[in-house]
């Protein structure tokens, strides 16, 4: 692609498509290189948002992402709304249209709403200006309600306690995090949420809120009522594929692409110039069932952004996205850090299972191969686990 | 090379023990350590390992700099 053209336009101006400009440029792209992102910021970081900037330790500069410099036309606080893949364009709200010769589809995830009306102290936690609002608002009296207690839902809790906020985690499992780490460590984190003062119920739902103008409360699935003045619902997210309908791509609860990070269309074939990265892809790995994966984590986005960037600029060669996947979650000090696909296991062994000491070590397993680990505050066993997986899956024909 | 790690600032992701555990690596203490000299050939995987790091502790600078640039 050369200067003169239409371009590469990158859908998405978060972690994905900030990694996909820089390595564009790393990689020798000099061409006109347009991002396109619903929120009217620059490019910034999200776990901090519900660790540092909620809990009040770092203002928003620890989440600011490095893109100056990269020569990138933005086009900021307006929404992708259609993609024409014959005609090589993006249609935008208000109707200007974007054309490209390669484009970067990198929507991310949108946080799942609360099914129904509901007051308007009940809100999702995904943007910096969620955060901004929520920072706000801790500290200051406010009883929180917290609905879900995966690591989203886990991390809000734990930041407004170390606010000095009054907090209810209600979670409609057994444990926290069980459908993604195991009742083990998910009994692990509840210890954590309990020693730390939050009232955390398990096997409980919300019914309904109470308060019609202002919350009040909630009414839970067993009766309960609890106050509070706020509530984030923190019930997971889903792919933003929405603007792509239509446009004969595949999806499938995500878009879906191959091992090259190339987009699928609905026959199955590659299409060229299109490639996918983030929150937003679905994609093959040997260790994923026939559906493959959807992750959400930081160092996918990074790591498949990469790969998406060098293969659109190099289609003849392109290279294959296999990751040992990585992702983790800060709770009251202790630092949980997790490599692989836990989720994927059918047995753990648990080596180690301290809450008191903030210790744990955990090893996941299917038909007797490892193919996950946790631990917490223990990173040198984590990298250990990780170099196990990378050798395993290095054993993999590719 | 010169590497440089800010270990207040480090919060043991261990993402560059991942990439260039010739390079950084944690102890039976699991504490970061790692080689503030490596040699010029393992560039690549160090850069990578920096730019792999969540909270951007590690700055990568020229062989013979006294401070390394970010």
């Amino acid at each position: 692609m050369t200067a003169g053209d239409a371009g590469i336009v990158v859908v998405g101006a978060s972690l994905a498509g900030q990694r996909a400009c820089a390595a564009l440029r790393r990689h020798g792209y000099r061409g006109r290189l347009t991002v396109v992102d619903a929120e009217p910021h620059l490019p910034y970081d999200r776990p901090p948002l519900s660790k540092e900037l909620l809990a009040a330790t770092a203002d928003e500069s620890a989440a600011a992402l490095p893109s100056a410099g990269l020569g990138i036309d933005w086009v900021l606080g307006r929404r992708a709304r259609r993609l024409d893949v014959p005609g090589r364009t993006v249609e935008l709200d208000g109707g200007d249209v974007l054309p490209f010769t390669g484009l970067v589809v990198a929507t991310g995830s949108a946080p799942n709403p609360w099914p129904g009306t509901h007051p308007p102290e009940v809100g999702v936690f995904r943007t910096l200006d969620d955060a901004r609002a929520l920072r706000h608002r801790l500290g200051g009296g406010d009883r929180l309600l917290v609905i879900g207690a995966g690591f989203l839902g886990g991390e809000l809790a734990a930041a407004a306690r170390g606010r000095g906020t009054s907090v209810e985690l209600v979670e409609a499992q057994p444990q926290p995090l069980r459908s993604a780490l195991g009742p083990v460590a998910g009994e692990f984190v509840a210890a954590l949420h309990r020693a730390a003062g939050v009232s955390l119920r398990t096997r409980t739902r919300v019914g309904s809120f109470t308060g019609d103008h202002r919350l009040t409360g909630a009414i839970l699935s067993d009766g309960t009522r609890v106050a509070a003045d706020l509530a984030v619902v923190a019930l997971g997210a889903s792919p933003r594929t929405g603007w792509l309908a239509g446009a004969g791509l595949r999806i499938n609860r995500g878009l879906v692409c191959d091992r090259h990070a190339r987009a699928l269309g609905t026959d199955g074939a590659p299409v060229p110039g299109i490639v996918v990265a983030g929150d937003v892809a679905r994609w093959p790995h040997p260790w994923a069932g026939p559906d493959g994966a959807v992750l959400g984590h930081w160092t996918h986005a990074v790591e498949q952004a990469e790969v998406a960037a060098r293969n659109l600029l190099d289609p003849a060669h392109p290279a294959t996205y296999r990751p040992v996947p990585s992702f983790w979650s800060d709770l009251y000090g202790v630092r949980l850090r997790a490599v692989g696909f836990p989720a994927f296991a059918d047995t753990v062994e648990v080596h180690e299972n301290d809450p008191d000491g903030g210790r744990l070590d955990i090893a996941y397993r299917r038909d007797g191969e490892l193919v996950g680990a946790l631990t917490g505050n223990r990173p040198g066993r984590l990298a250990a686990y990780r170099a196990q997986l990378a050798e395993a899956l290095g054993r993999v024909p590719a | 090379m010169q590497v440089h790690v800010d270990l207040a600032v480090c919060q043991s992701h261990g993402q560059c023990v991942f990439g260039a555990p010739d390079v950084f690596s944690f102890d039976d203490d699991d504490q970061l350590r790692y080689s503030p000299s490596p040699p010029e050939e393992r560039r690549a995987d160090v850069i990578r390992a920096a730019s792999a790091c969540p909270v951007r502790a590690i700055t990568v600078g020229p062989s013979g700099s006294g401070r390394p640039a970010a």
